[in-house]
């Protein structure tokens, strides 16, 4: 009897399978699509970037960075401006005799990784805190340049003619103005000004906090800085503006700040973020300069410059407090410079192969 | 040309006028006169002091006093050197941070353009795998880091090499090698790519078919090509050497400009910094003007407006 199912199905029989004819699956639907998911600007931007070992180590040690920089001085046992009494000029790991007293008598004690300086400050918390404000003032400096130079660039790129040239015109002296021999003289003159504005004024007290030489680096970057942005962006939104989807929002009634906002300076996002990441480390170079020729941020604050310049007087006895300030600064500057080119080759579409 | 020189002088004389305009009116807008200290002196002995340096007067004529004594060669007298005029200081201090930058700049230019080409021309191997790991690393250290560790290594470590003065030759060494260090790398990196770009070029491809020798085309034909984006690097190198060497000279305490800058920064020196800021801000712009000359001379592909 079973001989009959066994047997093969006569190939010229009309007689249909019904098992055929049983809808698809989900599964089986998906398989006959042909077309994949769309590779967005961006995604296809991260996966060329995460393919790119140096630009992938270099933001690993940001993120290290930050956190040490950000999170742990919050619950590290020492304190940037504590000093304490008694160990002063410590060498890294070694202890005080008193540390080592309550160390006999069982109480734990926090090593100094890397000793304390000549007031009994520990060194590798004010080296984190030093980090923190070099990373601020990269950060918070180069989103201002960001957004004054690219709104600049895009209105004047965007309008062109007249209003254009005398933009540009405005750009190309402040290019030519040694900018860090203005910086100096900004810094020097503005501290007045300001402390006093602070002091008159409550609703200026947030100076004080901050801090009058911050304030006054990140003014003369606001200045100063984004005239190299404000080209870049003109540039691009030049030939972006030619593009149809502009013509398009144009006969749909859209405004000049709507296009440049939604239509040009998003199209230009790569290139903004490109710059924007670049700009950081010059920050950090400019305010590290500044802070080691002792115009930067006030004490007891520290930052990698004036970390480095306060170690530059004990320089013969304890080298090692100058070459820990020394190596966080090269190793800031270095990832965010390698970053930024990383950046640069996965969303330059003129690099893409 | 000689329209295009005329419009690019004027721009940097407006730029000139315009900074020292700003330098004039912030340093004006520092409270506290130049007369405060702690032991203060008498209204009629301050009157009398204001009316020497014509500190009477309303601020648009001292600003104009000031700018035609400036035109004059005269920067006004120092406040903490007593005797000495800031144009005398300036002019006795320059010199010695000519020198080192001089030099610096020289050394940047020798080892950086070789280092570029030697790495374009061995593409993807070793050396060029070296070079870029130095030029990369190199742009990344601050002028200050590279002399303190230079100082750390040379001086403290093996004792080679004196820490401060220029009194001989060997103390030269530092401070250049400290202040060419990002120089040299940029340019490495710079001369890296422009060769690249040369080396791809058709002109190259013909050189080499007509059989000229490796000599002749590399310095004849690709060499003189991709130096020019160095030549554009030179200004923007003028001025990092010069603000550069602030540094480099208060590591390895040089008398030159830079530290006497920063000392009057320190003490408040108001006239020795707007003379200094003038001073620096006209050489640049003027480096940056002839530069710019230059690269229009050399570069005949470029259309003179």
């Amino acid at each position: 009897m079973n001989n009959m199912n066994d047997k093969k199905p006569n190939p010229l029989t009309l007689q249909l399978d019904v098992s055929a004819f049983v809808p698809a699956t989900q599964e089986e639907k998906e398989n006959l699509v042909v077309m994949r998911d769309s590779v967005s600007f961006w995604k296809d931007g991260f996966r060329r970037l995460k393919k790119n070992k140096m630009a992938m180590t270099s933001l690993i040690i940001i993120i290290v960075v930050l956190i040490l920089a950000f999170i742990v001085p919050s619950f590290y046992p020492y304190d940037y401006k504590t000093q304490i009494r008694g160990s002063e000029n410590l060498a890294p790991m070694e202890y005080s005799d008193t540390e080592l007293k309550s160390m006999e008598a069982g109480v734990s004690v926090f090593p100094h990784f890397l000793g304390t300086d000549s007031l009994g400050r520990d060194m590798s918390v004010r080296i984190m805190m030093g980090s923190r404000i070099s990373l601020l003032v990269g950060i918070v400096a180069s989103a201002i340049i960001c957004l004054i130079g690219s709104l600049y660039g895009a209105i004047a790129g965007y309008f062109g003619g007249r209003l254009d040239q005398v933009m540009m015109r405005i750009v190309d002296m402040i290019y030519t103005v040694p900018d860090l021999i203005i910086i100096i003289l900004l810094t020097t003159t503005l501290k007045y000004p300001l402390k006093s504005l602070a002091e008159s004024n409550k609703a200026f007290a947030w100076i004080n906090v901050v801090g009058v030489g911050l304030i006054c680096i990140f003014i003369v970057f606001a200045l100063l800085y984004w005239v190299g942005m404000a080209r870049i962006i003109r540039s691009q939104i030049l030939s972006l503006k030619e593009q149809e989807y502009v013509t398009a929002a144009k006969a749909l009634g859209s405004g000049s700040g709507r296009i440049i906002t939604k239509h040009l300076l998003k199209n230009c996002m790569g290139m903004i973020i490109v710059t924007t990441t670049l700009q950081i480390p010059s920050a950090i170079f400019t305010e590290s300069f500044l802070s080691f020729i002792g115009l930067g941020v006030s004490a007891p604050m520290p930052s990698l410059g004036s970390l480095a310049d306060t170690a530059l007087d004990g320089i013969s006895s304890y080298p090692y407090r100058l070459l820990a300030p020394a190596i966080m600064i090269s190793l800031i500057i270095l990832s965010f410079n390698l970053l930024g080119d990383g950046l640069r080759d996965a969303f330059d579409p003129k690099l893409k192969k | 040309m000689g329209k295009y020189i005329i419009k690019r002088v004027l721009y940097a004389v407006l730029t000139l006028a315009v900074v020292i305009t700003l330098t004039f009116f912030l340093m004006y807008l520092i409270p506290g006169g130049p007369f405060l200290s702690e032991k203060a002196p008498s209204a009629a002995t301050t009157a009398a002091l204001k009316a020497k340096y014509g500190l009477d007067q309303p601020v648009i004529v001292q600003f104009k006093n000031y700018v035609v004594n400036m035109l004059g060669g005269d920067l006004g007298p120092s406040l903490k050197q007593r005797g000495r005029y800031v144009s005398d200081i300036i002019a006795a201090k320059f010199p010695v941070s000519a020198k080192v930058g001089g030099m610096s700049v020289v050394v940047a230019l020798v080892l950086g353009i070789p280092l570029g080409s030697i790495a374009a021309l061995k593409r993807g191997k070793w050396t060029d795998k070296i070079i870029t790991f130095f030029s990369t690393f190199g742009i990344a250290v601050p002028s200050f880091v590279m002399s303190t560790i230079l100082v750390i290594i040379f001086s403290i470590s093996l004792k080679l090499l004196p820490t401060y003065g220029l009194n001989t030759a060997s103390s030269y060494i530092m401070p250049v090698a400290a202040l060419s260090f990002y120089p040299i790398a940029y340019i490495a990196r710079l001369m890296r790519s422009s060769m690249l770009d040369v080396l791809g070029q058709d002109y190259m491809r013909t050189a080499r078919a007509k059989g000229l020798s490796t000599f002749k085309q590399l310095f004849k034909h690709a060499m003189r090509n991709a130096i020019l984006p160095v030549v554009t690097y030179l200004g923007p190198m003028i001025a990092y050497t010069l603000t550069g060497s602030f540094v480099v000279e208060k590591i390895f305490t040089i008398p030159g400009l830079g530290k006497e800058f920063i000392s009057s920064i320190v003490n408040r020196d108001y006239p020795m910094i707007m003379g200094t800021t003038i001073f620096l801000a006209a050489l640049i712009i003027a480096m940056n003007v002839a530069v710019d000359i230059i690269y229009k001379l050399v570069d005949p592909r470029i259309k003179l407006q």
